[in-house]
């Protein structure tokens, strides 16, 4: 690392990034040279999103600094990003989306100069891509998609790439096609260009990277040549030191039936308590929502539903936003107490006030504005609305976004007491401490389930080894 | 409930207009006239409340749900009707079931359209009103048949000295505002308008409320539809043009919120009022069709933003 000093492209000194109370980002201090190609690994929430839009300038740092070498700005500076989430616009041509991100390209014949451009680009990394610079995106496939922005990417576009960030760049592509784009990352850094590669496959972090930083909670952990790591060496710093007290779920001694196996491996037993764990975007939120939707119906009216949902999105999926409390809680299991069509409103004020005692809904008044609440309070009113049911299954996605950590006791301690009774629980959870205290874990990795864990079995390590690709590398 | 607090409810709005109106109405005449006026006002008012009423329902739904159907699903059910009735004593209830048939069959029919064919509602009922207003051409091919006698003398009869037609409104605006307060499934609509997905997640059967939501829309159109041409001494193709935009104005004026989820049955009637007291005043003021126009659709915006505003206050 001797030469770093003479072609630094950019240094951050202590930067950190707080959202409200977020720490996301809590001082992290980094130097990319030319030539430098590092590897960024962490699981979700680690902070590498937060990292890579300070260093391309999508984000201003809440404190520390941030000095581009070559220029004012990341784009002067030459730094580019590449997303995991494609953001090409699907109503343009290949050329066309080169134009966006290209300001000089202007004038008559625009066209002919965009096409030439991303051509010799594609070219060059992927070599026989068969992409046309005139295809929609929208017909391309993801993979094409993928390929097309790393290609612009690394296009110079008028200056020059000096530094390409890389989220995740291969999770759409194939062996062969990643395989290419590896070769490309080398030949670009040893021509003295610098890449930051964030990938949870391992295997081709130890492929390309030249250094390797691990991000755990907002700062970075650890930092060393590639060579310096072992694959087992980099999950356990990744991963948190487990405590004792997640192991107080142990193995059920008396399992119940099983009442639900879903084609995709997904199972249950009665009185069980099943985590759905892996990284996030994997997949298990949908194959909640599809488990809840296709034993649920839109047009039948029931009497006491067969499974019940608490969900972790509250605007999206659960807070009905012009009720009250009252009614917020008692909308799933108003049939259950209805005389003749008429809501019984006795039987509901009662449930409200009963579940406000019981979860701790912090109010003075169930009649007040489900708003009026915070997303704490607000993330109870859903566990009151759902566990008030008789439902024997609970579905959770990812319930305690926003949750205290009392609350959260609380609401385990509640989660444990009802499974006792006999009511399944499906729990998808981006905290691994939380899934932890399962019964059995699912681990989910592209939308198929990559492992599945029992008793002793469960750990973060477990956990964290069956999201990674780990047998890619081997 | 303290004054101000009545005027934070979004109805008291368009009550206040409808009295202005009248008041400025009759200060012309001075104060002569107001029994007739509001005999008048109750009258025709009563079916731009009935149509508005379904209206309300589908626009609580959320955005997006509106019925355009309305004028052709009235003028419909009315042509068939009177036809079925051909002026025959004693056929008024066939003639009114035949009507409510229509109505179930026009809903049903929409809302295949919205479901089956993924059609915004918009566009399946402003599409399905072309296939419905056809039907009544094709039905009625120039004949005006008279209502049977005993028909006509009841929607234009009075019952205490209101109109019969605002008493059969006065008594629908009543069930829909028991259904939308106390019944499980006005909860349910309640709960669909506000957010489609949490309902659905909540256990709300969606499909099955906006299924009923789209029919009782059309049920109610065709109710006016059938009241209106035993009113008007018979069905023309062109009865129900002037209830579109009516449909929707009293429901805006009315304080329902067009996002949805949020219904308010009595500004429904109010409006309704208003919107003939409104046309009515200008009139006697002699202002031609013109100025008439411009001033009801001022009017109309000042309303909707005082109820509006005064509802984010609240």
């Amino acid at each position: 690392m001797s030469d770093h000093e003479n072609a630094l492209i950019v240094t951050l000194d202590q930067a950190a990034k707080h959202f409200g109370r977020l720490r996301a980002l809590d001082g992290v201090s980094l130097s990319v040279a030319a030539g430098d190609c590092i590897g960024l690994v962490g699981h979700n929430g680690a902070g590498k999103s937060t990292l890579v839009n300070l260093i391309n300038g999508g984000l201003a740092p809440s404190s520390g600094t941030i000095v581009f070498s070559g220029g004012d700005t990341a784009h002067v500076a030459g730094v580019r990003s590449v997303f995991q989430e494609l953001s090409l616009c699907p109503n343009l041509t290949v050329a066309e989306n080169l134009k966006i991100s290209h300001s000089a390209l202007k004038g008559p014949g625009w066209r002919r100069s965009a096409r030439a451009e991303i051509r010799a680009s594609l070219d060059e990394i992927f070599p026989d891509h068969g992409i046309s610079a005139d295809a929609q995106v929208d017909m391309l496939s993801i993979a094409q998609r993928q390929m097309v922005e790393i290609a612009i990417g690394f296009a110079p576009r008028g200056t020059q790439a000096r530094l390409v960030i890389l989220d995740e760049p291969t999770s759409s592509l194939d062996e062969g096609i990643a395989g290419q784009l590896l070769a490309h990352i080398r030949r670009f850094c040893a021509s003295g260009g610098a890449v930051v590669f964030i990938s949870h496959m391992l295997g081709e972090i130890f492929k390309v990277a030249s250094r390797i930083i691990v991000l755990k909670d907002g700062r970075i952990v650890d930092e060393r040549a590639s060579g310096a790591f072992t694959r087992q060496g980099l999950v356990d710093v990744m991963g948190h030191v487990a405590p004792e007290s997640a192991q107080v779920a142990g193995a059920r001694s008396d399992p119940g039936s099983e009442i639900l196996r879903t084609a995709q491996g997904l199972a249950a037993r009665k009185g069980e308590i099943v985590g759905l764990s892996g990284l996030a975007g994997h997949g298990q939120a949908e194959a909640l929502a599809h488990l809840y939707l296709s034993r649920s119906s839109a047009w039948r009216p029931r009497k006491s539903p067969e499974v019940v949902f608490v969900a972790g999105d509250r605007p999206r999926d659960g807070v009905l936003p012009l009720w009250s409390i009252l009614c917020n809680i008692s909308i799933s299991v108003l049939q259950q107490t209805a005389r003749r069509g008429l809501v019984n409103r006795q039987a509901e004020t009662a449930i409200a006030a009963e579940w406000k005692s019981r979860i701790g809904v912090r109010t003075d008044d169930v009649r007040n504005p489900i708003l009026s609440l915070s997303g704490g309070n607000q993330q109870k009113v859903l566990f009151a609305r759902a566990l008030a049911s008789q439902a024997p299954l609970v579905i959770m996605d990812d319930p305690m976004r926003g949750v205290d950590v009392g609350t959260k006791q609380d609401v385990y301690a509640m989660i444990r007491a009802e499974a006792a009774n006999g009511r399944t629980f499906l729990w998808y959870s981006t905290e691994t401490e939380e899934v932890c205290q399962c019964d059995r874990v699912f681990v989910f990795r592209n939308h198929e389930i990559s492992a599945e864990l029992t008793g002793v079995d469960i750990s973060e390590e477990k956990i964290l080894e069956a999201s990674f690709a780990m047998q890619e590398a081997s | 409930m303290t004054p101000l607090n009545l005027l934070a409810k979004p109805w008291i709005w368009s009550w206040l207009a409808a009295s202005a109106a009248f008041g400025l109405t009759l200060g012309l005449t001075s104060g002569r006239g107001a029994g007739e006026l509001a005999y008048a006002a109750l009258s025709f008012g009563a079916f731009a409340a009935i149509v508005g009423l379904g209206q309300m329902l589908v626009i609580t739904l959320g955005p997006g749900n509106v019925d355009l159907s309305i004028p052709a699903t009235m003028t419909l059910a009315a042509t068939l009707a009177l036809k079925a009735m051909s002026s025959n004593p004693g056929t008024a209830f066939l003639g009114l079931g035949i009507a409510l048939g229509v109505g179930v069959a026009a809903g049903l029919a929409n809302y295949a359209l919205i479901f089956l064919l993924r059609l915004p509602p918009i566009i399946a009922t402003l599409a399905a009103s072309l296939v419905y207003q056809s039907f009544a051409i094709w039905s009625n091919r120039g004949l005006r048949i008279k209502p049977p006698a005993g028909l006509a003398d009841f929607a234009t009869g009075r019952f205490l000295g209101l109109p019969n037609v605002a008493w059969v409104g006065l008594a629908l605006a009543i069930v829909v505002w028991v259904v939308l307060e106390r019944t499980v499934w006005g909860r349910m609509l309640l709960a669909t308008g506000q957010n489609l997905r949490v309902a659905r997640l909540a256990g709300v059967p969606v499909e099955l409320v906006r299924a009923t939501t789209y029919v009782l829309v059309a049920v109610f159109a065709s109710l006016a539809g059938y009241l209106l041409a035993s009113f008007s001494g018979g069905a023309a193709l062109n009865m129900g043009a002037e209830y579109l935009l009516m449909s929707i104005a009293v429901v805006v004026i009315g304080g329902t919120s067009i996002a949805g989820g949020n219904s308010n049955v009595p500004g429904v009637w109010g409006a309704a009022l208003f919107m003939f007291l409104v046309v009515s005043m200008l009139n006697s003021y002699g202002a031609g069709a013109g100025v008439r126009n411009v001033l009801t659709g001022t009017i109309i915006i000042a309303i909707v933003i005082a109820a509006s505003t005064r509802r984010v206050r609240a």
